[in-house]
């Protein structure tokens, strides 16, 4: 049983090693036409410098009010389980 | 925790803050934005429990959480500006009205997106910092 883990864990490990040798070589990637878009249009239709924060808060502002739900909950819950009751 | 910690605590704890509203409110121009420096900001209420006590800063706890959702509010009342065209549109952006300017780079320029990285900056301070508040209040009262 020990060894069928090593072993199920060396495969994992080459399958890794192996997936890595097939990467894309840095700064190519596969598709470009969405970050020239937003590289070009950013300075005119949000007039923000940042283009990371135009897409996290114009572009795709729906995705973080998800993200901020998700903080939200996590506030609520811990606010739920782990407050002081009144006995 | 010890007189040392203590004040290095009051000296650092000005100083923190002023580099989380500085994340924040150059959110749109630089690096960094309303998480970052809303986390920032959270680690200035995890440095007060540290250093004096979770049980100084139980009274704050309704606040705190009432700040988190201020800010909560202030993000979709924020999303729903543009509701004209879009859920989200950016419709101060360049408008010539609060944050409209119309020059890339500056301060007073980017429309919603300055004010929702101020809105998700308190929200995530706050939210932040009432978990560790009450993570902290619930592992009882030992603030020596």
């Amino acid at each position: 049983m020990r060894w069928l883990r090593v072993g199920a864990l060396l495969v994992v490990f080459g399958l890794l090693i192996a997936a890595a040798g097939w990467m894309r070589p840095y700064g190519e990637p596969v598709r470009t036409d969405m970050d020239a878009y937003f590289l070009e249009r950013t300075p005119e239709e949000v007039v923000v410098t940042n283009v990371v924060t135009a897409v996290v808060f114009d572009y795709r502002g729906f995705d973080t009010l998800g993200e901020a739900t998700v903080l939200f909950t996590a506030v609520m819950a811990v606010a739920l389980i782990l407050r002081r009751w009144r006995r | 925790m010890s007189v040392v910690v203590r004040t290095v605590t009051r000296l650092l704890v000005p100083l923190a803050l002023i580099f989380g509203a500085y994340v924040i409110m150059h959110g749109h121009l630089t690096p960094g934005g309303g998480f970052q420096g809303g986390a920032v900001l959270a680690s200035v209420v995890a440095l007060l429990i540290v250093a004096f006590g979770a049980e100084r800063l139980r009274r704050r706890q309704t606040s705190l959480t009432s700040v988190e959702d201020l800010g909560a509010l202030m993000f979709v009342v924020l999303a729903f500006v543009g509701i004209g065209s879009t859920f989200f549109y950016n419709a101060l952006a360049g408008a010539r009205g609060l944050f409209g300017g119309t020059e890339a780079g500056s301060l007073w320029a980017g429309g919603t997106v300055p004010l929702m990285n101020w809105a998700v900056g308190l929200k995530v301070m706050a939210g932040l910092g009432s978990i560790v508040l009450l993570m902290a209040l619930f592992g009882g009262d030992d603030d020596r």
